[in-house]
């Protein structure tokens, strides 16, 4: 499995992910070469082999200081990492790595099994070398992570050498398939959609909600407030200024609103701006980059919470959001919406519908109380192992027919 | 005529800025103004034991100096109510050293806001009180009364003037801005528009920025400024009986670094200037009492001493700013009904105009004087940290008050 990340020495949702899908396919009992381009010790990992390509440090791998966002649960973002050419100086590494390493132990692989862009060059590598099929697995594109554009050419040119290669696609939604079809010209029937999943073990860790936290948030909650809150990088992909449009929009109608921001980001500023203009700074909460405690009580105190993404191939943050107990109103180009049933959903330049949905579970506590207790159970039943059971399925059938 | 004076006014003052006031502070800890962290730019503590050691202690010995020197030195100071409180905290001998400059009699204190606020544009109830509370610190501290009035960064217009003459004040400070001024001379004393007996002093911009501003520039075609050729432009100006020189008193050592030369051209051009015996130094009061009006002036608008505009737009020229200040002064009937005297401060410390001047975005033209004066990153962080605390009071007014009601 050729990987860019695993926790805790990952900047983003991809290492989560990874870390996730690679324990449940070794508890179905597959054997794992996991490959990872820095060198780091992962001690709570024993389910697999890790190998270190490179003799980087998790943060060096970057050519660039940390990028530390432990608390998001999205996708990766490769224009957060910096200059590209360290990333293809590191990435020829890897690559290489992995050609030595086939040379020098001769293994016999059921699958090649690529993450995203990052090590699609060296997951071709690794097929023409080891004859095995190559998974690619398609957590963000170069579109999505351009907000809906180009973006980077040379990135673009190795996702789509990559899709082309692989035996088989993995897409972690419709959303994400839709954009292989329609950005990449894949055929459909060379893609399988296989959702994220969340393991609710990961976050029954003893933690207890500490309502000192969000202190005045939480005496607002008391005045009859209705706490609304995003948790994500303050990027044009997360469609947050729509967000901000239609809070403004919903306090016209309904006054006990307040919206809770966590997380940082190139848009702060921007966001923080827009606010003053509407003249609802006083509704608006920045906390500034939130991890731990902050993080979990973020999505605690919160009454809704929106994910509101531009594009988002899935959006795991909407799973931790259902698991502490809020209400969801999610954009339709959001992954996660595809598997979930009890929420709210919206096209993401709809302020008008985002605003009328706010007001709508704010004054009413019937559809509240219902859309919080529904979709605890429904995110409860989206499992790991099922993931796995699809994958392990899927190696299976590459497998046989390549014999065949 | 009598002689030709110069009317040196200088303006001390340290507000009391905001500490990283987050979320997680707010409705917990209720401390918005003392900074743990002793290396942030937002210790006041630190910011005034340095700027006391850079500007205050050796301003204070060179204007004590060329008081015993020069018997016609003078000088008028602007002292406000939230540097005093800082230096009764930090730095007691500099207050001593002031009181002895007040002691020789030549040096005037003028009266402004304690809180060196805007209040004038939001509540003129709230105004009068801290107008007052200044009056009675002075009192207190240097046993003096005040006569002449400035506003917070000269904001000056008729309306004040016409406040100023009613409250019984004999003169007032403004900035001599061209486009006002028109073919007048701001080197004369005038009247206000619609005012009986007060009159207006106005501040002699370029020979004051000369110092303020350009005095260490070498970038400026006159770099570098020397006695001799500053006191030859004061002398162009020859039939005229004032130079008004208006400017931060924080100009002398922490503007201008003590290396850029500026102490010793000062001492060097006060002699120079005393050795024309037509030539002398007016208090403001003096400087009035010399000089009959000129004639009447009229600003309408407000004019500041702020900026290639004149305005107030550094304070209130975007929406934050705006924001910020009608949340603030909204509070103004509950805070003041609990009586509780430390809310009632913290809020009142929350109006000193510096912090609405972080939130200031025009970074054009002026940018470099306002990244020079935040201590923040951002006029964005600023902005965050001061909305934190306005729901904090908010939060305070509600706990402990029953009063005021939360909003977000």
């Amino acid at each position: 499995m050729l990987g860019w990340e695993l926790p805790p020495h990952n900047s983003g949702g991809l290492g989560v992910a990874c870390y996730h899908l690679a324990k449940a396919l070794a508890l179905k009992g597959t054997t794992i070469d996991f490959v990872v381009p820095y060198s780091a010790p992962h001690e709570n990992i024993d389910f697999m082999t890790i190998h270190n390509a490179t003799r980087l440090s998790p943060l060096e791998r970057y050519g660039m200081g940390a990028y530390d966002s432990n608390f998001l649960m999205d996708k990766y973002d490769a224009e957060e990492l910096g200059d590209l050419k360290d990333i293809r100086s590191v990435q020829r590494h890897y690559s290489r790595y992995i050609e030595r390493h086939i040379e020098k132990n001769r293994p016999q692989y059921d699958a090649i099994h690529a993450h995203d862009w990052l090590t699609m060059e060296a997951g071709i590598r690794a097929k023409q070398l080891t004859d095995a099929p190559l998974v690619v697995h398609v957590h963000s594109t170069e579109y999505d992570r351009s907000g809906g554009g180009y973006g980077n050419p040379i990135a673009r040119e190795i996702e789509y050498q990559g899709l082309i290669m692989a035996d088989r696609i993995i897409a972690v939604s419709e959303v994400t398939k839709g954009i292989i079809i329609s950005q990449y010209g894949i055929p459909a029937d060379k893609i399988e959609v296989v959702y994220n999943a969340i393991d609710p073990n990961s976050l029954n860790d003893g933690y207890e909600y500490d309502r000192r936290t969000y202190t005045y948030l939480e005496s607002l909650k008391s005045e009859g407030y209705t706490i609304i809150s995003a948790v994500t990088r303050f990027t044009i992909q997360k469609g947050l200024t729509n967000l901000i449009e239609a809070v403004a929009k919903a306090s016209e109608k309904y006054d006990r609103l307040a919206l809770l921001l966590a997380g940082d980001g190139e848009q702060r500023n921007e966001l923080i701006r827009l606010a003053s203009e509407h003249g609802i700074s006083d509704k608006i909460f920045f906390t500034g980059f939130v991890r731990g405690k902050q993080w979990r009580d973020a999505y605690r105190v919160s009454d809704i919470f929106v994910l509101s993404s531009v594009s988002e191939p899935f959006g795991l943050t909407a799973l931790e959001a259902a698991h502490h107990d809020t209400a969801l109103i999610l954009t339709r180009s959001s992954g996660v919406a595809e598997v979930l049933h009890s929420i709210f959903t919206y096209d993401f330049w709809d302020v008008d519908r985002l605003a009328d949905q706010i007001v709508g579970i704010a004054t009413s506590n019937a559809l509240q109380s219902s859309l919080k207790t529904n979709v605890l159970r429904e995110y409860a039943r989206i499992s790991w192992h099922d993931v796995a059971e699809q994958l392990v399925t899927m190696y299976q059938r590459q497998r046989v027919e390549q014999i065949a | 005529m009598s002689q030709r004076g110069i009317t040196l006014y200088l303006h001390v003052h340290q507000p009391f800025r905001v500490r990283d006031y987050t979320v997680f502070d707010t409705a917990l800890d209720h401390n918005y103004f003392f900074d743990p962290d002793p290396i942030s730019n937002r210790n006041n503590e630190k910011i005034f034991h340095k700027v006391a050691d850079k500007s205050y202690r050796p301003m204070n010995a060179l204007l004590q100096k060329l008081l015993d020197t020069h018997p016609d030195f003078k000088v008028s100071l602007s002292i406000t109510g939230t540097f005093i409180e800082q230096a009764e905290l930090w730095a007691p001998d500099v207050i001593e050293s002031f009181q002895n400059l007040v002691r020789t009699g030549r040096v005037e204190i003028v009266a402004e806001t304690y809180y060196h606020s805007l209040a004038f544009f939001y509540s003129k109830s709230e105004f009068e009180a801290q107008v007052e509370a200044h009056k009675n610190k002075v009192r207190e501290l240097f046993g003096v009364e005040t006569s002449v009035f400035r506003n917070t960064e000269l904001a000056y217009n008729d309306e004040l003037a016409q406040w100023a003459d009613s409250y019984g004040f004999k003169g007032i400070l403004a900035e001599g801005w061209d486009p006002i001024l028109q073919w007048r001379s701001p080197n004369f004393v005038y009247r206000p528009e619609g005012t009986e007996n007060i009159s207006l002093l106005l501040k002699n911009y370029r020979l004051s920025d000369d110092l303020a501003f350009r005095f260490s520039n070498r970038d400026w075609s006159e770099w570098p400024l020397t006695a001799d050729k500053y006191t030859e432009w004061t002398n162009a100006s020859y039939d005229q009986p004032l130079i008004n020189l208006f400017m931060d008193y924080e100009t002398f050592g922490e503007h201008q670094w003590a290396d850029t030369g500026i102490f010793d051209f000062f001492e060097d051009f006060v002699g120079r200037w005393l050795s024309n015996d037509n030539h002398t130094f007016y208090t403001v009061s003096e400087a009035i009492d010399a000089n009959e009006p000129n004639g009447n002036l009229s600003m309408p608008s407000t004019v500041t001493w702020a900026d290639s505009e004149r305005d107030l737009t550094a304070w209130l020229g975007n929406s934050m700013q705006h924001e910020a200040m009608q949340y603030l002064y909204a509070l103004e009937a509950d805070i003041l009904r609990t009586n509780d005297m430390e809310l009632i401060s913290d809020w009142r410390k929350l109006q000193t105009s510096d912090h609405a001047y972080y939130m200031c975005t025009k970074w054009f033209t002026d940018g470099d004087v306002h990244a020079y004066f935040s201590p923040y990153s951002s006029p964005y962080d600023a902005f965050l940290y001061y909305m934190n605390a306005i729901r904090d009071l908010r939060w305070r007014l509600h706990a402990h008050h029953k009063t005021g009601g939360l909003s977000g």
